[in-house]
């Protein structure tokens, strides 16, 4: 589940560990295997992984580092990516991605207080001629202006903004 | 096993890296990321060597690069201290104020540095981890993000349990290392220690003896410079 932070949750942790029969060369997949469960590579599991698997915890630190797919900060439950490829950056990706970072009070790959955001941007989507493009949890919403974010915000927000 | 080292016929036994044939023979290849006691991990490049005849010659990183039968190495020939150099003066541009880097521009007579200065405190030699692991056995720190974001840290950036604060990795640190902090501290280049480069390389592509520094010819060029400086 998204969000759930079970700090103490180490019998699923053990868990997925065992599926992979405690092996460390499966250790990516073990890391993967953790990050769809927590939405995040939550640091309690990786101390976990690396008593569990005998491997020093500074190498599945480097290996979580090293792959974009991981992250070891929480992930809100709707991921926005914002455009900021040239033809949306003419377009005035910039603006959007201000009035985004204004609205929901938090920078380019945070995640809002309330865990239902996280901002990212790209370098381009591969619909030019929609720019600017913001795409949220995999649905893209094209020729963004400031006014028209707002209200796709809105529609994905928890408590509806004021 | 025989080599030819720098023109010379020398016995080598299987198993040698290069740098371990050139240091048996006293040829003088400068390393950095290298270490006695600890595994080659080929990180500087610095250790460059030339293998091969004529055109199809290449560079390799001699702390790495076996010794087989037959191999023509060459330590200092014109594109080995040449590649060398650019090497030495990108790292420097990135710690000016590393002491081991600033002796090792010194000792190649760079003279300027071309590049933008970073003023950063690691050059990702990797000898700080390497030691952690393989002589403290503390396995406390190591190499994090990839890229330009690559850097050295401990697991989640806090304070390691492992770490028994023995402090050999700063030890070891060629970037921890501050350079003499005489009148000309804070520029790019110090060469406070500067040498002059071989002259015999302009003449025959090579260096002709091992010296370091090459003394000889560093006295009679300097010789010449106060010639010329009396005359103006
Ligand atoms: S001080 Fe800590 S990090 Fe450095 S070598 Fe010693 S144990 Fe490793
Ligand atoms: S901290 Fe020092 S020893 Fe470690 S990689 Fe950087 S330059 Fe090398
Ligand atoms: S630049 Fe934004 S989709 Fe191509
Ligand atoms: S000493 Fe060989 S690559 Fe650094």
């Amino acid at each position: 589940m998204h969000g759930e932070l079970l700090s103490k949750d180490f019998p699923a942790i053990d868990a997925i560990i065992k599926k992979y029969g405690e092996r460390k060369e499966f250790l990516i997949c073990i890391l993967q295997d953790i990050q769809a469960r927590y939405g995040y590579l939550p640091k309690e599991a990786l101390t976990r992984v690396a008593e569990k698997l005998d491997i020093p915890l500074i190498q599945i630190y480097s290996v979580a580092t090293f792959f974009k797919a991981f992250s070891l900060r929480p992930k809100g439950g709707h991921t926005i990516h914002v455009c900021l490829g040239t033809a949306c950056h003419v377009r005035g990706a910039e603006r959007v991605l201000g009035k985004i970072k204004r609205d929901l009070d938090i920078n380019v790959d945070e995640t809002t207080k309330d865990m239902n955001f996280t901002l990212k941007t790209v370098n381009c989507l591969g619909a030019c001629a929609l720019g600017p493009i913001v795409e949220i949890d995999g649905k893209h919403y094209g020729n963004m202006t400031t006014v028209k974010v707002e209200s796709v915000l809105k529609k994905y927000s928890i408590k509806k903004m004021e | 096993m025989e080599i030819t080292l720098n023109g010379v016929k020398v016995q080598v036994e299987e198993g040698w890296t290069i740098l371990d044939a050139a240091k048996f023979y006293g040829a003088n290849i400068p390393t950095l990321c290298y270490h006695e006691g600890l595994s080659p991990y080929g990180a500087c490049r610095l250790c460059v060597v030339e293998i091969g005849r004529g055109g199809r010659s290449k560079l390799v990183a001699s702390c790495l690069h076996p010794v087989r039968e037959g191999l023509n190495v060459r330590t200092h020939s014109e594109r080995v201290v040449k590649a060398r150099k650019m090497l030495v003066e990108l790292l420097v541009a990135r710690c000016p104020q590393s002491k081991i880097l600033q002796d090792l521009a010194s000792s190649m007579g760079i003279e300027k540095v071309r590049f933008k200065p970073k003023y950063d405190d690691c050059i990702l030699c990797g000898l700080c981890v390497r030691m952690c692991e393989e002589q403290m056995d503390a396995k406390a720190i190591g190499f994090v993000s990839r890229g330009v974001k690559r850097r050295i840290t401990t697991p989640f950036d806090i304070k390691s349990e492992k770490c028994r604060t023995c402090g050999a990795c700063m030890y070891i640190c060629p970037a921890c290392q501050l350079r003499c902090q005489g009148p000309k501290a804070d520029t790019v280049l110090c060469s406070g220690c500067l040498n002059i480069s071989p002259s015999c390389l302009e003449k025959y592509e090579d260096t002709m003896c091992y010296m370091d520094p090459c003394v000889a010819c560093l006295k009679e060029k300097e010789g010449n410079k106060k010639d010329v400086k009396k005359k103006n």
